[in-house]
């Protein structure tokens, strides 16, 4: 069956719904929503596959994935429109004996056994569409290798009071895994999953059909699959990593990795040439600054064009800012229209979203404490309306 | 417009730009934040639907045959057609000079394409246009050429150009040489319609009589002969094709008006894509009237300029009335109306200002 034998496959999981998101995600999944001015989510992963040189990369969708296999095409911006393998859109399908939704992320792996046999990999990279981080997934090959690991799992320290959102793992001194908790109450550890798993194949494969065969397992890694195999004895070891990881899950958490970027020592630095961040290029051209405009400590994209003042914000792609608007610590998607006198602070307007002059959007309280507000995309907010918040 | 097919020509003399043309040929050039003068042209051609497109190249086109690459980025890299680049056929400096004996030398590309109208267009004139309405003028005047010109501005001012005589149904019955700045004179731009047929005889007789001729001299030459029809082009244009001009056309994309036509109506223009972050404004920045391109980081302050693809703009630093290709400009510089090609780097605390009204070009690589 196999023709060309490869050393690792990504499977990449972009199916989930991200609800903490709210409204940013009704109409697109998780890794599809937009991010940094002119990336989506998922760019951050795509591209540290390529760079680390790693592919065929299989993206598992499931929850609204039209926007996101529009944005992937046939992989071109990532230079994964490979002859041999590349980025393949891997979405659930009907069989002869019918078909399944995906039930769970070991699911959704198992469920294309086929297509990861048909590289015969020595390993398989399991990656997850919706964290922002940049990682040479080549060393965490050879970390595996130097282990003589069956799986390592890439692990972050989180501030503790945030640890049980995650999965959490002890280790012993030898970085070896004693103990994994998916999303404990009254976590052990604060080292937590990042959702980069690696495997060796064959032994994935046998824990990925004992799985199946267990009616009551969810198929979960984190809750299933992983544990079984601690319980197994299997060499798991976890893979420290340093840089910068964040998962934007909430709009709170989407708003904060945005001005993180505004940092002058951003600790994620997206303008590192030996690590470009690749996305769909929307032939923009460069924006232009008016002489009313009024720019500072921001990140501003192509195709804008601003008359007002802008502090301490994110403009993305083709967004309008309107005469004597004053926006300040906020997040503007992509070809949002902001007409005149329009004030806005704390919050993320998304894409496509038309906003008439002289609107105010904003936190009643307006301390730095204050709810970040969020205006879905595609709307049209109307002359003069008031959109705010009570603190608290 | 499965039946036309694009050239263009970047034929143009080899110096016309000072330090810009030292390395590159004009339509090389690079314009407007991030794009080089081919990209209007290729643009305008692919977005009208055109899949078959050659450039036809003299000298100096190392850096042109990068940027267009397998013209992905314009959406022709196509397995039947596409983007081909035509290095130059002659080593003969008499025939060098002329274009049509240039296309004659490559008929065989000509006779293995299969569309039957030519649009021949210079590489070096900014515009966003939609050839579908010409063509269409073209076949219903029964024109065996159509010449493409613009009504100049008053008072724009800039060098002596052929200007066109028309009758009421659009034939042209006279060039002249004229002045660009008198008001409502029809600028000839080198863009033409024509059959193919037509333009590999005129290249056979071109090649046949050992003359280095240009297909626009023809055309001028044969008015009697053969029936030239004029259209104007729609939107802005400029042709740009010396220093003065280069600066003077850039600057103009400073205006709301042009920005928003030029960049985007009927099409968008593509250039090749570099996968530059957001331009990322730092605490202390000043802005004003200026055209800024992804990948910058601006510390200091810039005024009416435009800056290229990754400049990096130090703390107390100054640009007023500049262009900047990806340079870095150090702390408390002071740049005042100067073209910076790629990869200078000007110290900390230096100051570099052209004189009035023209500005200093400073060629690629150099330290200030």
């Amino acid at each position: 069956m196999a023709i060309v034998h490869k050393e690792c496959v990504a499977m990449l999981l972009a199916g989930g719904k991200g609800s903490r998101l709210g409204d940013l995600t009704r109409e697109l999944a998780k890794p599809a929503v937009s991010f940094g001015g002119k990336y989506r989510i998922i760019d951050f992963t795509l591209s540290n596959c390529t760079n680390s040189g790693i592919y065929p990369v299989g993206v598992l969708t499931q929850y609204q994935p039209l926007i996101l296999n529009t944005h992937i095409g046939i992989g071109a911006p990532w230079d994964l429109d490979r002859k041999d393998g590349g980025v393949s859109i891997l979405p659930p399908f009907v069989r002869t004996r019918g078909g399944k939704w995906y039930r769970g992320t070991a699911d959704a792996i198992y469920q294309n056994l086929f297509f990861i046999e048909q590289h015969n990999p020595r390993y398989v990279l399991v990656l997850s569409g919706d964290h922002i981080y940049k990682m040479d997934y080549s060393l965490l090959i050879r970390y595996h290798e130097e282990q003589e690991a069956d799986v390592t799992i890439a692990v972050v320290p989180v501030p503790w009071e945030e640890a049980s959102r995650f999965g959490v793992m002890e280790v012993a001194e030898d970085k070896r895994i004693v103990d994994f908790t998916e999303k404990p109450e009254q976590p052990r550890s604060n080292l937590a999953s990042m959702g980069v798993y690696l495997f060796n194949w064959d032994l994935l494969k046998q824990f990925l059909e004992m799985d199946q065969r267990d009616p009551v397992s969810s198929n979960d890694f984190g809750k299933n699959v992983i544990p079984l195999m601690l319980e197994r004895g299997c060499r798991m070891f976890a893979y420290p990593f340093h840089g910068y990881w964040k998962d934007v899950g909430t709009v709170a958490s989407l708003w904060e990795a945005n001005m993180e970027l505004l940092a002058e020592d951003s600790k994620l630095n997206i303008y590192d040439h030996d690590w470009r961040i690749y996305t769909v290029n929307p032939s923009q051209p460069p924006h232009y600054l008016a002489p009313s405009a009024c720019v500072e400590h921001s990140l501003v994209s192509e195709g804008c064009f601003v008359e007002g003042t802008v502090r301490r914000c994110v403009i993305s792609t083709g967004v309008h800012v309107g005469a004597g608007s004053v926006l300040e610590d906020s997040v503007i998607m992509p070809y949002v229209h902001l007409g005149k006198n329009v004030r806005i602070k704390r919050a993320i307007i998304d894409e496509h979203t038309i906003i008439k002059d002289g609107c105010r959007i904003f936190s009643k309280d307006g301390g730095d404490g204050a709810e970040i507000i969020l205006v879905e995309e595609h709307v049209v907010i109307g002359k003069n309306s008031e959109i705010s918040r009570q603190g608290g | 417009m499965n039946n036309v097919m694009g050239v263009i020509n970047v034929n143009g003399k080899g110096d016309l730009m000072e330090a810009l043309t030292q390395q590159r040929c004009i339509a090389s050039v690079p314009f407007g934040g991030k794009y080089r003068l081919i990209d209007f042209i290729l643009s305008s051609m692919a977005n009208s639907g055109l899949q078959n497109v050659a450039v036809f190249t003299r000298e100096k086109y190392r850096t042109l045959m990068d940027h267009l690459g397998s013209g992905k980025d314009w959406d022709l890299n196509r397995k039947k057609d596409g983007l081909i680049i035509m290095p130059p056929h002659f080593c003969d400096d008499r025939l060098l000079r002329g274009d049509l004996s240039n296309f004659y030398a490559h008929r065989d590309f000509f006779d293995r394409s299969k569309q039957e109208t030519v649009i021949v267009a210079a590489g070096n004139i900014i515009c966003n246009v939609n050839f579908q309405n010409a063509v269409r003028f073209h076949r219903d005047q029964k024109a065996d050429i159509t010449v493409f010109y613009a009504v100049a501005e008053t008072g724009r001012g800039g060098r002596p150009r052929r200007c066109l005589a028309l009758a009421a149904n659009g034939r042209v019955q006279a060039v002249t040489e004229g002045e660009e700045k008198s008001a409502g004179g029809k600028v000839l731009l080198n863009i033409f319609i024509l059959p193919k047929s037509l333009l590999i005889i005129l290249g056979q007789e071109a090649a046949a009589a050992g003359r280095g001729e240009l297909l626009a001299e023809r055309v001028i030459a044969d008015l009697h002969r053969l029936k030239v029809f004029a259209y104007p082009l729609p939107g802005y244009f400029a042709v740009i094709d010396d220093i003065s001009l280069y600066y003077r056309h850039s600057m103009e994309l400073l205006r709301r008006q042009t920005w928003e036509s030029l960049f985007f109506q009927p099409g968008l223009i593509h250039t090749k894509v570099k996968d530059e972050p957001p331009t990322r404004y730092l605490v202390g920045s000043s802005i004003n009237n200026s055209l800024i391109a992804n990948g910058c980081t601006i510390a200091g302050s810039v005024e009416n300029s435009i800056l290229f693809r990754g400049v990096q703009v130090q703390r107390g630093a100054k640009i007023k009335d500049s262009i900047i290709m990806k340079s870095a400009i150090g702390a408390e510089a002071w740049l005042e109306r100067v073209i910076l090609d790629k990869d200078v780097r000007v110290s900390a605390g230096r100051k570099v200002t052209g004189e009035r009204g023209i500005p200093l070009v400073v060629s690629k690589g150099k330290n200030l």
